[in-house]
């Protein structure tokens, strides 16, 4: 009763094979990734061990472990996101629920689409100049953190921006009708519906800050180092850093250490988002709209 | 001079009417040529309205009319829209609105209900009680009671006493617009404005709404925006028409609706010729 006619035929296989180059796109796309994540383990696995996560590097880091650089990833990390997090979140709300629709509004989005253009070994030198020479930080851990902070930015405003803005505006409207103030609708019904697109910005940011080599090159981040920093004023080794370091500029090193170092860093990281996406699945469920 | 000082300007708190019912309504509401236009382009042209205490007033209309943007400018949201410009006079209970210094307070005496409902993605409970949490009431017992009186008048505590710490945003679209009157109704307001609140709502909700409607005439005055003549026609005692951006005609429903107008324009539209 319902053949298919010529057309309707053609139009069938025409969307299969379309389905069929899609799919292989989105295959393609994982591609590296598994490849990547097959090779670190392959190849940095049996680098890992108690005394490779937990030791200090010898023997002019052609053996031992990374303990510096790993908490001193960690440090610089936390520190970005102190400054960078309540700013940019800050920022966010302005622009998105008080800020005027004019040219100064649209100026300030252009500058911060800009601010995530700029190549991080220009953020690296604004560090060097800012915070390490004119404000004195010296080469330290603070310096490197607020460099980062500045770097990453935008992404966390970027994100905020746009989850506040996913909220629809008849829930602001709603609000206000009750006589809510601006600042009441954004705390009660505004901003508990947006966190788990703010979160999604943070774990953007972790990542990058994470992995980051060139903004901490100049302004904190240590060659070698074998102490564990104390204060944000010490430098520190880095996890980015080290593996630059021990892959280009050591020779003797062992194969699988360089690999090993990668492991570590990119295991930090998922450890670090998929604690963020839990969080991020633990929020969410109360918010259905 | 000190004593100026230290009287009360009448715009800080205006005190709530009683109640009951004057022989003689008074006039709620007295809106004196009022132009709204957005970014210059005029929605709303020289209208003047008078709206009486403890009655419905209905406006109908064809859409792009201004009656939202009469809404809008009841409840200051031109304060939120920068491309929203308003002339003219509204006196609120006498006090022109425009020169009230809290406009917060302003409108939560103005419960608002819009045409398409909004649950706020809370409970059900946490919908109700936003209104008293915002205002500074955060007594579990006094919220309790409130909710439970809001969600009744609504017709809706029956449907959700069970589920009152489940999400609002998650009822039924018909739940959601009677959630929407209880919301409105625990600002325990003196104004109800219901912007064509049936739109999105099946018959027999509707019905059970213009029951409510009848109900909570007697204690606010209501301003029915609606796009259904003979839902104006069942609950309204006087009617506006709206067209593009000015008032046509006011006048009585029931002499109204017997074609007792004198606008062509207007007969066309109540008898069901255009719109």
């Amino acid at each position: 009763m319902f053949a298919a006619s010529g057309l309707n035929s053609r139009n069938n296989r025409r969307q299969a094979l379309i389905r069929i180059l899609f799919m292989l796109m989105t295959g393609l796309l994982i591609l590296p990734v598994l490849i990547i994540l097959t090779t670190l383990l392959y190849k940095g696995g049996p680098a890992i061990s108690f005394e490779f996560l937990f030791g200090n590097p010898t023997n002019g880091m052609t053996e031992g472990g990374i303990f510096p650089a790993l908490v001193g990833t960690i440090w610089l990390v936390a520190v970005a996101l102190l400054f960078s997090v309540p700013l940019g979140v800050a920022a966010a709300i302005y622009l998105s629920e008080f800020a005027a629709e004019n040219w100064f509004t649209r100026a300030i989005n252009l500058a911060i689409i800009n601010l995530a253009g700029v190549p991080s070994i220009v953020h690296a030198l604004f560090g060097v100049g800012a915070f390490v020479l004119f404000m004195d930080f010296g080469t330290s851990i603070l310096a490197a953190s607020l460099t980062l902070a500045i770097m990453t930015l935008p992404v966390v405003i970027v994100a905020t921006r746009e989850s506040l803005q996913a909220v629809p505006y008849a829930f602001r409207e709603a609000c206000w009708n009750m006589g809510a103030t601006r600042w009441q609708t954004i705390r009660r019904v505004v901003l508990p519906n947006a966190v788990s697109g703010i979160l999604t910005g943070v774990i953007l940011e972790v990542s990058r800050t994470a992995g980051e080599t060139a903004p901490i090159m100049f302004t904190g981040a240590a060659f070698f180092l074998p102490f564990l920093p104390e204060s944000v004023f010490d430098q520190t080794m880095a996890m980015s850093l080290h593996l630059f370091v021990i892959s280009t500029q050591v020779p003797g090193v062992p194969d699988e250490l360089p690999f090993g170092v990668a492991l570590v860093l990119i295991a930090m990281v998922l450890i670090m988002n998929s604690f963020s996406i839990a969080l991020r699945i633990y929020l969410r469920v109360n918010k259905k709209w | 001079m000190v004593e100026a000082l230290t009287q009360n300007h009448p715009y800080d708190t205006v005190p709530k009417q009683a109640p009951t019912k004057p022989s003689s309504s008074p006039v709620k509401l007295d809106i004196r040529n009022l132009s709204i236009s957005y970014n210059g382009i005029p929605a709303l042209v020289g209208v003047n309205l008078k709206i009486y205490e403890n009655e419905i007033f209905g406006i109908i209309g064809p859409a792009n009319s201004g009656k939202t943007s009469l809404l809008k400018a009841l409840n200051r949201m031109d304060m939120f829209d920068s491309a929203m410009t308003v002339s003219g006079e509204i006196l609120f209970d006498g006090y022109n609105i425009q020169r009230w210094r809290n406009v917060y307070a302003l409108r939560r005496r103005i419960g608002v209900v819009f045409p398409l409902p909004v649950g706020l993605p809370m409970t059900v409970y946490d919908n109700v009680a936003l209104a008293p949490r915002l205002s500074g009431i955060n007594n579990k017992a006094e919220l309790d009671e409130t909710v439970e009186r809001c969600l009744k008048r609504a017709a809706l505590w029956d449907e959700v006493k069970d589920r009152l710490q489940s999400l609002g945003s998650l009822l039924s679209g018909g739940q959601q617009q009677r959630l929407t009157i209880a919301r409105a109704l625990s600002q325990n307001p003196d104004l109800l404005m219901l912007d064509e609140f049936s739109i999105a709502v099946d018959p027999v909700t509707t019905m059970r709404i213009e029951d409510v409607l009848k109900e909570l005439k007697r204690e606010m005055t209501i301003i029915l925006v609606t796009n259904l003549t003979q839902q104006a026609h069942r609950l309204a005692e006087r009617i506006a028409f709206f067209m593009n951006g000015t008032c046509i005609e006011i006048g009585d429903t029931e002499s109204m609706f017997s074609g007792n107008v004198t606008d062509n324009r207007t007969a066309d539209y109540i008898a069901g010729r255009f719109g």
